[in-house]
């Protein structure tokens, strides 16, 4: 739904999310590897929370775990006080490439959980034709109503991530979780996406949890960033962003923003230093 | 020519529409850029590769009459494009070519349509799912080097001299390779496709009813498209050995009474509908696969 209330996450309602204890061990060659160990957190209803990190530091497997497409070795995800064990419709989820179905056009795409049972099955009578609305309306916003019968083929990689954004958000999920969602995308189109997700966020008031290696990204976007270290994936630092709101992407230009794009830099630097090579950092900055 | 180096210089007041070029600048805008004909994967313009495509056929044509009707090779072994029509005439009036087409196209028919209800099914769960492709793909991998003619005399002996034996050759000369192809193409789905639908909210069974086969369904269809080629192959084989209608039973019957005619005929008339099927396999492409063909283009 479309609300225009305010996104400023408020300290006594309850975690729309909730990451409790989180470790994931995968068995490699060289005995058992620690993805992540003990990753605890919550995200507040509305609130955009980014993950940065290094390579490695199991940014993108966390995700997969609160996506339900991965399963923990210990600890667990709550949204809304319930446990997660599988993928569900409570959440949305834009991953890395578009990932729209290549047979479908894109309002068949946006709508496509309306041909999933589950889905179906709560969407008789005037609630699908609310979902169709709503479907629409999404696809406006995301500024593709003259693409709505386009094939993904005939789009652009960034018309395409906005079509996936569109999709993520048709089953009007708790909790949005996007894996690195502006990565394969030039420069210029990058920033278009960042400024649409930052109105649509604050317009849609929807909780995000946000993964990107880009600092300056998770600036722009976030209320709360939080800095994960690789060997074992582990939280590092939690830092609040606390920029006002509306964001525009003018406001990298300021000093708070670089106060608080040089605070995460510096966490991920000193975690690093040791590691890591020049090179390598060189990329992380960006 | 020693001084093509040497810039072309022209009044642009001559005339307004020669081109002008200097020093090193390209001449003659407006020419076309030169074609590489022998570019490898380079386009050539769409009539010259028709006019190619139609050479091909015209050369073998005109050796073909040079050899026949200048008596090179003798009219018992090599028939002269006349008597080949002559040929279709006369088994045309006697309806002997109505027939045979009929049964044989039958056959294929009942024996590729049951080859591809049995293996589409399969080769989807044999691509996607482990368990059952550890059961089927070694069994199939030791079938598919089974050659099918040798299983003629064994299907004789126990569905009789019918039409089960000849369908039944051609089920098994398609199916294994089908579920192999089908298996194949299916497993190339795109995982992320998958983890798309299933945050989405898809059932494991929706994966393959919503994904994977509406993904594979170019490639399936493709794969039919080839299959069907390899099924005329196997009917012929079918109607050499045991038969008393259809093509292939036509051209041994030829061989017998030495009408190299009619054996010319009937290859040829398996050859057009060969080209026919393919044909009409990638209208069916086009038509209900317009964003696979898009995709094609943009790639």
């Amino acid at each position: 739904m479309i609300a225009t209330t305010s996104t400023t996450p408020n300290p006594s309602t309850a975690p729309a999310l909730i990451v409790w204890g989180l470790t994931k061990t995968f068995r490699g060659r060289a005995g058992p590897v620690d993805a992540l160990k003990e990753v605890s957190f919550n995200v507040m209803p509305g609130e955009f929370v980014a993950l940065v990190g290094p390579s490695g530091c199991g940014k993108s497997t966390l995700l997969s775990i609160v996506a339900g497409l991965e399963s923990p070795t210990t600890g667990r995800v709550v949204i809304d006080g319930r446990s997660i064990v599988e993928p569900g419709p409570d959440r949305g989820m834009v991953f890395q490439r578009d990932n729209l179905f290549p047979w479908l056009t894109v309002r068949e795409n946006v709508r496509y959980s309306a041909r999933l049972k589950s889905i179906r099955r709560t969407l008789s009578g005037a609630k699908r034709q609310d979902f169709d609305a709503r479907c629409d309306q999404l696809i406006d916003i995301v500024g593709l109503s003259k693409f709505a019968k386009s094939y993904p083929s005939e789009l652009s990689g960034g018309m395409r991530q906005r079509a996936a954004l569109a999709r993520a958000l048709a089953n009007q999920p708790r909790v949005l979780l996007m894996d690195e969602p502006f990565g394969a995308l030039d420069a210029q189109t990058r920033e278009e996406m960042q400024e649409l997700l930052a109105r649509l966020s604050e317009r849609q008031g929807t909780t995000t949890l946000f993964v990107t290696h880009d600092v300056e990204e998770a600036v722009l976007l976030s209320d709360r960033i939080i800095v994960l270290a690789p060997h074992p994936g582990r939280i590092a630092r939690e830092i609040k962003v606390d920029l006002p709101r509306p964001r525009t992407l003018e406001m990298r230009l300021e000093p708070a923003f670089s106060s608080v794009r040089a605070d995460v830099l510096e966490s991920l630097y000193s975690r690093q230093r040791r590691s890591l090579s020049e090179s390598q950092l060189q990329s992380m900055v960006r | 020519m020693t001084d093509t180096a040497a810039p072309i210089i022209r009044d642009p007041a001559l005339s307004a529409t020669q081109p002008v070029a200097y020093g090193n600048a390209p001449a003659f805008v407006g020419e076309p850029a030169q074609i590489q004909y022998l570019g490898l994967r380079t386009e050539i313009p769409r009539r010259l590769y028709i006019t190619l495509a139609v050479t091909g056929f015209v050369v073998l044509f005109v050796v073909w009459c040079i050899l026949s009707y200048g008596q090179f090779i003798s009219r018992i072994f090599l028939p002269t494009p006349t008597a080949v029509v002559v040929a279709a005439g006369k088994l045309w009036e006697s309806g002997l070519l109505t027939q045979d087409l009929w049964v044989s196209n039958l056959r294929i028919l009942c024996g590729f349509t049951l080859a591809a209800v049995v293996a589409i099914p399969l080769g989807m769960l044999v691509g996607n799912l482990r368990a059952i492709e550890a059961l089927l793909e070694p069994f199939l991998g030791f079938v598919r080097y089974m050659p099918v003619p040798a299983f003629i005399p064994l299907l004789m002996l126990y569905t009789g001299i019918g039409e089960t034996p000849k369908i039944l050759v051609i089920f098994i000369g398609t199916v294994v390779q089908m579920v192999v192809m089908v298996a194949d193409v299916t497993k190339q789905t795109q995982s992320d496709l998958l983890r798309a639908a299933q945050v989405l909210g898809a059932s494991r069974w929706e994966l393959f009813s919503k994904v994977i086969w509406p993904a594979s369904l170019p490639g399936i269809l493709d794969i039919c498209r080839l299959n069907l080629g390899w099924a005329w192959t196997y009917l012929v084989v079918a109607e050499l050995v045991a038969a008393n209608t259809g093509l292939g039973y036509r051209i041994l019957k030829a061989q017998r009474f030495l009408q190299t005619d009619i054996i010319f005929l009937y290859i040829f008339i398996i050859g057009l509908l060969g080209v026919l099927s393919d044909q009409l396999f990638k209208l069916a492409a086009r038509l209900l696969f317009p964003w696979a063909r898009q995709r094609m283009r943009a790639e």
